[in-house]
């Protein structure tokens, strides 16, 4: 176990020390001091790396993250864990905007609440909220699963593709071509499984899926008059 | 991209600390705003007394045999304290709109007026703004700040934040109004006036007239949910406390956190990182589209 003082260190040395051991593969263990808000802290995390953040995070923590296990004690800011390919982040406080936007893989836990645009445009990542998210959220998303122990606010999953929304509170509302669909067996193994790897205590059955109507997917002749 | 910073005590005995917390707060800012920086402090009143901020980019003339001046002109003998390109002007309260008229006939900007508050606002770096202005010695109940980048009008101190359009009123804002020169317009059909061709004056403008009309700071700032189109992560002063809203998207980002001591807001986390006590704070994002205020 390592520990960086990030009041002593300057920001580039921490990641270039952190990505470096990321690459050497040995799956050590760091632990950041002071991180007081700091920018892009530990991203680009290419290989087994674990690394427990003890404070809050500005934007961009955990960026581009692959195989890292990185954790942080207090909030994260805008664009945590965005891009992610694999590993796992977990905030222990709130994260704010865009939460996991665009990542591929991988698994995000907030135990806190999420902010706005939540999973925005994601492509395979693995999102738990044990709280509540803001409006828009996983807007235009791909692929992958967005679990909500909390509410969601406005707008979700506006034009959604193919990614699977399970929400346990309430919903504020659905975005463009978001609909509730039926939960089946298979739906509820993968969330017990999820719920499980994010130390949720929620059981699946109390949880609705939503998912894409595939409406928006193909031009629609009949609509050809309002363009 | 422009930073705002506020910070609400709770208890008065930290009254000699607000400058300090604020410039550190404002010059962690300053990545998000290097063109301009402004604050508001609201700091001791006299019974009976108005504060009015004034601005000159000639300074040595300018102050420079004011106070007889306008002594002889008008019948006012206003009390000056020079701070940098600054002045503050102390005269009684009935004496206020003569002075603001000779001030502003003699080509001096007004950064504001009220009993407490005190606005001070330049082109440059945080750090040196502050340093100008000697913001770590002022104390007071509460202050808000900005770092600009300039997006809507020109880098110019008339461009800089906070702005003030009433006694004891400011505001500083994140982000862009789309509408700000119908609004305007609208605005001065109904007698009130803006002096920049700035957006956020506009915003400022629109929540005075609101409370000149009766509103309370809250009912002013959700008017600006419905009335103003663009973006915006809003901080209003007031001689009591402070106001927050976002608009409905609230792209631009906001922070706040609270203990038994302050309310503090900022457009990061990092400009808390040197308050006391922020480790135990109950910290969070405002909503989009909910107003927030804090009074004493």
């Amino acid at each position: 176990m390592s520990t960086i003082d990030m009041a002593q260190t300057p920001l580039r040395q921490v990641n270039e020390t952190l990505q470096a051991q990321a690459l050497a593969g040995a799956n050590a263990e760091y632990t950041l001091d002071n991180p007081r808000g700091a920018h892009a802290v530990a991203v680009g995390l290419n290989g087994p790396l674990s690394v427990r953040v003890n404070g809050s995070t500005g934007y961009y923590c955990g960026g581009m993250n692959k195989e890292a296990t990185i954790t942080v004690t207090g909030s994260a800011g805008p664009g945590v864990a965005e891009n992610m390919m694999s590993g796992t982040v977990v905030i222990e406080g709130d994260a704010s905007q865009y939460a996991g936007a665009t990542g591929h893989g991988g698994l995000l836990v907030i135990k806190g609440n999420a902010s706005s645009r939540c999973g925005i445009s994601m492509k395979g990542i693995d999102i738990v909220v044990h709280g509540n998210i803001g409006h828009m959220s996983a807007f235009m998303a791909q692929k992958g699963n967005l679990v909500v122990l909390g509410d969601a606010g406005d707008a979700l999953g506006d034009s959604l593709y193919e990614a699977r929304l399970f929400v346990r509170g309430s919903v504020k509302s659905l975005g463009a071509d978001c609909i509730e669909k039926e939960m089946r067996p298979e739906h509820l193994t993968l969330l017990a499984d999820l719920l499980a790897k994010a130390g949720a205590d929620a059981k699946p059955e109390e949880f609705r899926r939503y998912g894409s109507a595939r409406k928006l997917y193909n031009f629609n002749i009949d609509h050809a008059g309002e363009y | 991209m422009c930073g705002i910073v506020g910070l609400f005590l709770k208890k008065d005995d930290m009254r000699p600390q607000l400058g300090t917390l604020l410039s550190d707060m404002l010059i962690t800012m300053t990545d998000r705003g290097p063109d301009s920086a402004g604050v508001a402090i609201y700091g001791a009143e006299t019974p009976g007394q108005v504060k009015i901020t004034i601005q000159s980019d000639t300074p040595d003339v300018a102050y420079d045999g004011l106070v007889t001046a306008m002594a002889t002109e008008i019948g006012v003998t206003p009390d000056l304290r020079r701070v940098d390109t600054h002045a503050v002007l102390t005269v009684a309260e009935a004496d206020e709109p003569a002075a603001r008229d000779w001030v502003m006939a003699r080509g001096l900007r007004i950064m504001g007026a009220g009993h407490a508050m005190e606005i001070y606002k330049e082109v440059g770096l945080p750090a040196d703004v502050t340093e100008r202005f000697g913001l770590r010695a002022m104390g007071g109940s509460h202050g808000i700040g900005h770092t600009r980048m300039a997006t809507e009008s020109a880098v110019t101190t008339d461009g800089a934040h906070p702005f003030s359009t009433a006694d004891d009123q400011c505001l500083v804002h994140n982000g862009s109004l789309s509408n700000h020169n119908q609004m305007r317009r609208k605005l001065a059909r109904q007698g009130v006036h803006t002096t920049s061709e700035n957006d956020t004056e506009v915003g400022a403008a629109y929540i005075s007239a609101r409370i000149a009309g009766g509103d309370s700071l809250g009912e002013a700032l959700e008017g600006t949910l419905r009335d103003l189109d663009g973006f915006f992560t809003f901080v209003t002063g007031t001689r009591n406390g402070f106001g927050v809203v976002r608009d409905p998207i609230a792209c631009k980002p906001a922070v706040m956190a609270e203990t038994d001591d302050y309310v503090a807001f900022a457009s990061e986390y990092r400009a808390f990182a040197d308050l006391p006590g922020i480790e135990g704070a109950r910290v969070w994002e405002p909503e989009p589209a909910t107003v927030y205020f804090w009074e004493r």
